[in-house]
């Protein structure tokens, strides 16, 4: 097995004592920084980057491992322990998991979340490591015009999945692909978009443009908002999981994991369906499905390992195909675009040991996780408690720093106010963060596709859609696009009965989701 | 599990009285609550016009991206129809496209979902002084930066975001805010090689 033999020299690559401290230190940092409210994955791992500016890529790279999954154990945390979620990929998690906790099973609930976590990690990784050679051997095969046609279908996909409004979704893919195409245009050498400003003329750095919309925004945005009450915070106290917890955890950890890899592998992803669709399954067959709604064990076990599977899933698009479909993914892109790598079928051949390391870390990281989220929970749960000011106050401080020391230059200081604005638009008007970041950090690449695809055609239009391919995923896409309002027509059409999947406990998991959309990976 | 925002209609045929009234349910505006749709009628027409405002940017972005392509000339070496200016005037037309659509959606009836959160709360409108307090704090760390050094404008931009979120320990406050601007010159300095300026207090780091 092809990967298996790659994977065991991966692990020889992160196994030195020096690797092995960058994963524990990102875990470590991810976790914390992950537990901060307000704090998801995409900006744990977008604050972060400036630590990595001076290291190695694949010690870069291997720290990254550990602070995904460590900033998407934090979220979890937080959403258990507070129960308004920052990020639509908790969402599900909090519904039970802090009826849990105010019971006084948090330990439990973070039990087995961690333990779900890691399950589900362990797991994904190992498909991850499987698939992923897989897909490079079809998608060496892929031409200029088929990547061109997926990276339409993760615009759309992001687009039209998250949130509710999708007028607003395409209106923030819009911006997105806006600003991603501000600097010199690479095949002509003209400058787009940039004003004649010279430092616009590289185009604006993912790391300010991260930092901005998602650090900056939100705390501008929260600032503007601050909850004058305090904030109900469960204590992690009670008993550890039992041997009934076991008994009920063990298959919503196996499902979960089951619904959440394929989903983030399909460039179509997010997390926010797979953790409902984990949580109906798991609420349909338990044996006292009344227990949903009261802080069921399954339900937070479930969704929960979907959440950590299709994470581990996502990485499959990013590294093969180059594709991201979370915002914590499109991050991950930037600082490989950053390091001058692009992620792609080749990458692994050109950088064998960068990928099988992050691989290998990722299942170092995640047993690291596990090892420190178990005895540290109550440690983390004190972290919710820090006082607003000092939170948002470190956010905007460390933003800085990161934004500054990317190019040393007040320039991006402005540049990132500038964003950080829009920014906050977007979050008070409905305009989700996802497919702009997707856009921004995707459409030079899609450009780049599309116009290679026409050079080899000739300047033919056919050379877009003429692999059978292409044509597939083209069908995909408009299906994508016009099914959803003929679902609803059909729908009206019997009487308007509704989505039928039961009493008001998973309505509401999908309207919270819909309500959280904006926040996926923030 | 939903904060304030759970009546917020997503799209126009959830929220038919509103047409019907030409009212507005939409998220609470200064010294209301969405869940009081009635009283926020006045609030809410003011409303109205700031999400029309969104539509403004939009189409003046997808303006801007389109006479910018224009104004490009085309590659030599490009063959066919696509070339430097095709993907910004598609932008552009996507831009516009979608500030009309987000016209009639207004029109509708529908708004804009605001984004909840941990610290989120969404039942009074924007405080507008504290966003102004720490975009100021901001400002000022971007314009001293290079002056004074980050051990100093970095302390600023400190303390003054806690001054604008509200906290009024002021000792307490400039003593973190020293510790952590301070800190971060000398972690990111010693420990990874990144020199941050050091301004004013050159020499004595």
């Amino acid at each position: 097995m092809d990967g298996i033999n790659s994977l065991i020299e991966g692990f020889a690559t992160a196994l030195t004592p020096i690797n092995l401290l960058y994963a524990f230190l990102g875990v470590l940092l991810g976790t914390a920084i992950g537990v901060l409210p307000g704090i998801g994955p995409a900006m744990t791992i977008a604050l972060l980057l400036p630590l990595t500016y001076t290291l190695e890529p694949t010690q870069a790279f291997i720290m990254f491992a550990g602070i995904y999954y460590g900033g998407m154990y934090g979220g979890s945390t937080t959403s258990i322990l507070l129960n308004t979620p920052g990020e639509s990929a908790s969402v599900i998690t909090a519904i039970e998991g802090n009826l849990m906790a105010k019971k006084g099973r948090g330990a439990a609930a973070l039990a087995t979340a961690a333990i779900g976590s890691f399950i589900a990690g362990t797991i994904g990784t190992l498909g991850l490591a499987l698939l992923a050679p897989v897909i490079v051997d079809l998608a060496v095969q892929m031409g200029a015009p088929d990547y061109f046609a997926v990276m339409v279908l993760a615009f759309v996909a992001v687009t039209t999945v998250l949130g509710s409004s999708k007028i607003r979704g395409f209106a923030s893919l819009g911006i997105g692909l806006l600003i991603g195409t501000i600097g010199i245009d690479p095949t002509s050498g003209q400058q787009r978009l940039t004003l004649g400003i010279p430092e616009l003329a590289d185009g604006i750095d993912v790391v300010v443009v991260a930092v901005g919309l998602f650090a900056v925004g939100e705390a501008l945005w929260v600032a503007a908002h601050l909850r004058r009450s305090s904030l109900d915070i469960v204590h992690v106290d009670g008993a550890r999981m039992t041997r009934d917890d076991w008994r009920r955890s063990w298959k919503p950890w196996l499902r979960g994991t089951a619904i959440g890899f394929p989903f983030g592998a399909i460039p179509a992803g997010g997390a926010e369906i797979p953790t409902f669709l984990s949580y109906a399954t798991e609420k349909k067959l338990a044996k006292n499905p009344e227990d949903f709604g009261k802080g069921a064990i399954e339900g937070v076990a479930g969704p929960e390992a979907t959440n950590n599977a299709s994470a581990a899933g996502g990485l499959v698009p990013l590294l093969t195909l180059g594709i991201p479909t979370t915002a914590t993914a499109a991050v991950m892109l930037g600082a490989f675009q950053g390091y001058g790598m692009q992620p792609g079928p080749r990458l692994l051949d050109t950088q064998p040991e960068l990928v099988w390391g992050l691989i290998a870390s990722l299942f170092i990281g995640n047993a690291i996780l596990l090892g420190l989220n178990l005895p540290l929970a109550t440690v983390w749960a004190r972290l919710l408690r820090i006082p607003r000011p000092y939170l948002y106050a470190g956010i905007l401080f460390f933003a800085s720093i990161g934004a500054y020391a990317a190019n040393n230059s007040t320039f991006d200081l402005w540049l990132l106010l500038i964003i950080g604005v829009l920014g906050f638009f977007m979050r008070r008007y409905g305009l989700p963060i996802v497919p702009a970041i997707i856009g921004i950090i995707l459409g030079p690449v899609a450009e780049e596709q599309m116009r290679r695809a026409l050079q080899i055609s000739d300047g033919e239009l056919s050379g877009l859609y003429n692999t059978a391919f292409s044509q597939i995923v083209y069908v995909i896409i408009a299906l994508l696009l016009v099914g959803p309002p003929i679902a609803r027509l059909v729908r009206n059409r019997r009487g308007g009965k509704g989505t039928g999947s039961g009493p008001d406990a998973g309505h509401d998991a999908l309207a919270g989701a819909h309500a959280h959309a904006n926040a996926e990976g923030v | 599990m939903t904060p304030a925002n759970g009546s917020t209609g997503p799209a126009a045929p959830e929220v038919p009285p509103d047409r019907a009234t030409g009212g507005v349910a939409g998220p609470a505006g200064p010294g209301g609550s969405d869940r009081l749709p009635d009283s926020t009628r006045d609030a809410s027409a003011k409303k109205d016009y700031s999400e029309y405002g969104v539509a403004v940017l939009l189409l003046a972005l997808g303006i801007w991206a389109i006479v910018d392509a224009v104004g490009l000339a085309d590659a030599s070496t490009a063959r066919g129809p696509i070339g430097p200016k095709t993907v910004p005037i598609a932008v552009g037309l996507l831009l516009v496209t979608m500030a009309i659509l987000l016209v009639i959606d207004v029109a509708r009836g529908g708004r804009g979902e605001q984004e909840g959160g941990e610290d989120v709360d969404l039942s009074h409108g924007s405080d507008w002084r504290t966003i102004g307090l720490l975009a100021g704090a901001f400002a000022a760390n971007a314009l001293l930066i290079e002056r004074v050094g980050w051990p100093l404008s970095g302390a600023i931009l400190f303390f003054g975001t806690t001054y604008a979120l509200g906290s009024r320990s002021y000792i307490r406050n400039v003593i973190i805010s020293v510790i952590m601007s301070v800190g971060t010159w000398y972690l990111f300095y010693a420990g990874l090689g990144i020199k941050l300026p050091a301004g004013l207090l050159k020499g004595i780091l």
